[in-house]
């Protein structure tokens, strides 16, 4: 199954290649992966979507927390959460095609941000199962380039990751 | 206020730590932290010839203390010298602090002379690792190392020092901090009361109970807690490779060491239990045989500091994340207040079960009609000459195994082996870092011809700071371990699993300037014993003894197999 893992890090010199390491040297597989600083200066929030059965993602956990530099995690797909990936998207739109792109993009709440004689870029935000299925609904084959976030995702309700 | 180089920050800061002990090797980045060294005499330094051997003999010190092992090399060839010693204490938990010279801060990063990324090196094989990044940060730094090393599961810490962070000329204000705060470190302080309150309920109503300890036991100074558990309950105790001596190795209750070269008694035991307590030990492949065969009708408990060790080569039924110690104090205290004790009459049917296992292998082996000792006697005749009562280290092979088998550890801390990693090498390193703390105690090293010769270049440190160890070689002329699983595995294929050329190993010692003794027939033996812990006694005595090279180590479990699949000989299978 699918996993959000969500963590506060020190923010230090080091410490994102300690999270990655682990990874690689436990045979652990990362699908997507996204770290920013947050308000407070110390600390990044790293976000990354991983799979396996329970058993797996308990040792993942497990073995995250014991990173000196690993503050706070949560399993976000545990409970009711939010997830978000932006995708910037470059398709071929020339002729009828750029009017049946315009309203598909119209329909995914994606916009047009940036117009060529025969390319779009378009801005899409959503789940990973949305961007894929407006990558569908498009057509794979008039994609030119695309470049996604991944995912970021926070919990729904009072529940904060935090000090 | 005292301003001091970044150089004497390091030394005064690591004498604070409580280091009396830096085993090390000098070089280009960290010449003004020698200078610093130098000019005082508080932390005394010992120069081994190998920079593997300083990690190793730092280790063998940190096994025997309990106390961290302070290793220091220069950058580049010195610092990737010492990985090997830095995995062997990683796997091992062993409280570790290496500080590793790096280039100048401004050529970091250019591929500049001896430059190597130490910190991307080590990073899969410490607990924690630190490059100092301002002068100033140093005493902070090595205290947080010093911490993290010694608590909570310990391990190897790495301080990256790059040389312009000890300019001896660059003075700056000393603090060594009173408290080390680290708000993403908290190391568990005790167990969850419910969960040693359901273990204990467990316990009392176990009908084929075992204790299997591990090294956690060890690690945590907690060995008394553990007899005093074991005794009480009456119930049998196994140790792991790495738990010896944590129950007295003689024992009543002691079953032996289990898995793949475990008693048979012990395990039978954990085969047939219904209730395993598992006390600061790993569930490691080399305990556990097939992991969908382990132990089919046990009710698991498992109590370790580390909570990425429970479940996760076996799913147990009650986990207790913890220091072995307050939880052991927990469970004792839950059994005053009980009412219940253990069924008796089952626990006696147990035993007697357990006793008659206990005649079906008893460790025998076919001693030689002719003067060719087995390994195994040797290592029986080296207990009798040391009463049981020496700090024995080993390297990594059959005669390991024989010594652990044989050798009956009644105290901990007395068994010096790299269980984990299976380091060949170590084993005379850490003889010399055991010795040179305990000058009074015995401190054998158990080698073989082929692993004393991966770190065989310490002599010279031994002579050149009396270091008087005794090496008991069990020389087989072959890499026996290797041969042996040829044997069994490959039909008799010796693919490189012998020594051709192996040195006059008398003379090579005597080249050193210590004392060789040759030991070819078993009459010989007695002799040499006496000599070697009476009138050599504060000499290094290396005893190059022949033994049999067709002997295997037996028992030993049938790969893949059940806790109870062994072989007990050549011929002779469960
Ligand atoms: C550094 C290292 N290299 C290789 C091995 C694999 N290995 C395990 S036991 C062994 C043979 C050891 O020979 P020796 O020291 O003579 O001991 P014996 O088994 O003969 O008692 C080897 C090569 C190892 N454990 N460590
Ligand atoms: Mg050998």
């Amino acid at each position: 199954m699918r996993h959000i893992i969500s963590i506060l890090l020190e923010n230090e010199p080091g410490a994102l290649s300690r999270v990655v390491g682990l990874f690689a040297q436990r045979g652990y597989n990362i699908e997507t992966l996204t770290v920013a600083p947050t308000e407070d200066k110390t600390l990044s929030r790293l976000t990354m979507t991983t799979t396996g059965d329970d058993r797996k993602i308990e040792q993942i956990t497990k073995q995250l927390n014991k990173l000196i530099e690993v503050v706070k995690l949560v399993d976000l797909s545990e409970g009711p959460h939010i997830e978000r990936e932006l995708m910037l998207i470059k398709v071929k739109a020339v002729g009828a095609q750029r009017a049946e792109i315009k309203r598909t993009a119209d329909i995914f709440r994606g916009q047009i941000v940036d117009v060529s004689a025969s390319v779009y870029t378009i801005q899409l935000t959503g789940t990973s199962d949305k961007l894929e299925a407006f990558i569908e609904a498009i057509g794979a084959g008039c994609v030119l380039e695309t470049v996604r976030t991944g995912v970021s995702g926070i919990s729904r309700g009072e529940k904060i990751l935090s000090l | 206020m005292e301003l001091l180089s970044g150089g004497e920050m390091l030394v005064r800061a690591l004498h604070e730590s409580g280091v009396e002990y830096i085993y090390g090797y000098p070089g280009g980045s960290l010449l003004h932290v020698y200078d610093a060294l130098y000019k005082q005499s508080a932390v005394k330094h010992v120069l081994v010839r190998h920079e593997q051997a300083a990690a190793h003999m730092a280790d063998g010190y940190a096994r025997a203390t309990g106390k961290p092992g302070v290793v220091m090399v220069t950058s580049g060839p010195g610092a990737t010298n010492t990985i090997t010693g830095i995995a062997t204490a990683y796997t091992d938990s062993i409280p570790m602090v290496v500080i590793s010279g790096q280039v100048m801060s401004y050529l970091v990063g250019d591929d500049a002379f001896q430059e190597t990324d130490m910190l991307g090196l080590s990073r899969p094989i410490v607990k924690h690792s630190f490059a100092v990044r301002r002068p100033e940060d140093i005493p902070e730094i090595v205290a947080k190392a010093f911490h993290i090393a010694s608590t909570g599961r310990p391990g190897p810490v790495v301080i990256d020092i790059p040389k312009d962070m000890t300019m001896p000329n660059e003075r700056y204000e000393y603090v060594y901090p009173k408290k080390v705060k680290l708000r993403s470190y908290t190391p568990p302080q005790r167990g969850h009361s419910g969960q040693i309150k359901k273990a204990v309920e467990l316990l009392l109503k176990a009908k084929r109970p075992v204790i299997y300890a591990g090294g956690g036991v060890i690690i945590d100074g907690s060995s008394d807690k553990l007899r005093a558990l074991v005794d009480r309950l009456d119930f049998p105790c196994t140790n792991t490779l790495m738990g010896l001596g944590s129950y007295p190795g003689t024992g009543e209750r002691f079953v032996g060491m289990l898995g793949m070269h475990g008693t048979y008694e012990a395990n039978m035991v954990m085969h047939h239990s219904d209730v395993v307590l598992a006390i600061g030990a790993r569930f490691d492949d080399r305990v556990t045989n097939a992991t969908s065969k382990f132990c089919p009708d046990a009710k698991i408990i498992h109590i370790d500091i580390d909570p990425s060790c429970i479940s996760k080569t076996i799913i147990v039924d009650v986990p207790i994340v913890g220091p072995v110690g307050n939880v052991l104090d927990e469970m004792m205290a839950l059994l005053d207040e009980s009412n219940e004790v253990p069924d008796a009459e089952a626990i006696a049917s147990w035993w007697k079960q357990i006793n008659e296992w206990r005649q079906r292998h008893a460790m025998r082996y076919e001693k030689n009609d002719s003067q060719l000792m087995k390994p195994q006697e040797v290592i029986e005749a080296i207990w009798t000459a040391t009463k049981g009562d020496a700090y024995v280290t080993s390297d990594v092979g059959q005669h390991q195994m024989f010594a652990a088998q044989y050798y009956k550890f009644d105290k901990p801390n007395r068994w010096i082996n790299s269980g984990g990693l299976g380091t060949m090498g170590f084993g005379f390193p850490a003889a010399m870092g055991v010795k040179m703390n305990f000058p009074d105690e015995m401190v054998v090293c158990v080698t073989g011809e082929g692993s004393i010769q991966m770190n065989i270049q310490e002599l010279s440190t031994c002579l050149q700071y009396g270091i008087p160890v005794k090496i008991l070689c069990l020389n087989n002329g072959s890499l026996g371990m290797v041969r042996q699983w040829q044997d069994m595995n490959y039909e008799g294929r010796h693919s490189h699993s012998y020594m051709e050329s192996l040195p006059d190993f008398i003379r090579l010692v005597e080249a050193y300037g210590h004392v060789g003794i040759r030991v070819t027939e078993r009459d010989q033996l007695p002799q040499a014993l006496e000599d070697t812990f009476g009138k050599y006694n504060d000499r290094l005595v290396f005893l190059d003894v022949a033994v049999d090279p067709e002997e295997h180590v037996y028992p030993m479990q049938v790969p893949q197999g059940s806790m109870r699949d062994m072989w007990l000989s050549k011929t002779e299978r469960t």
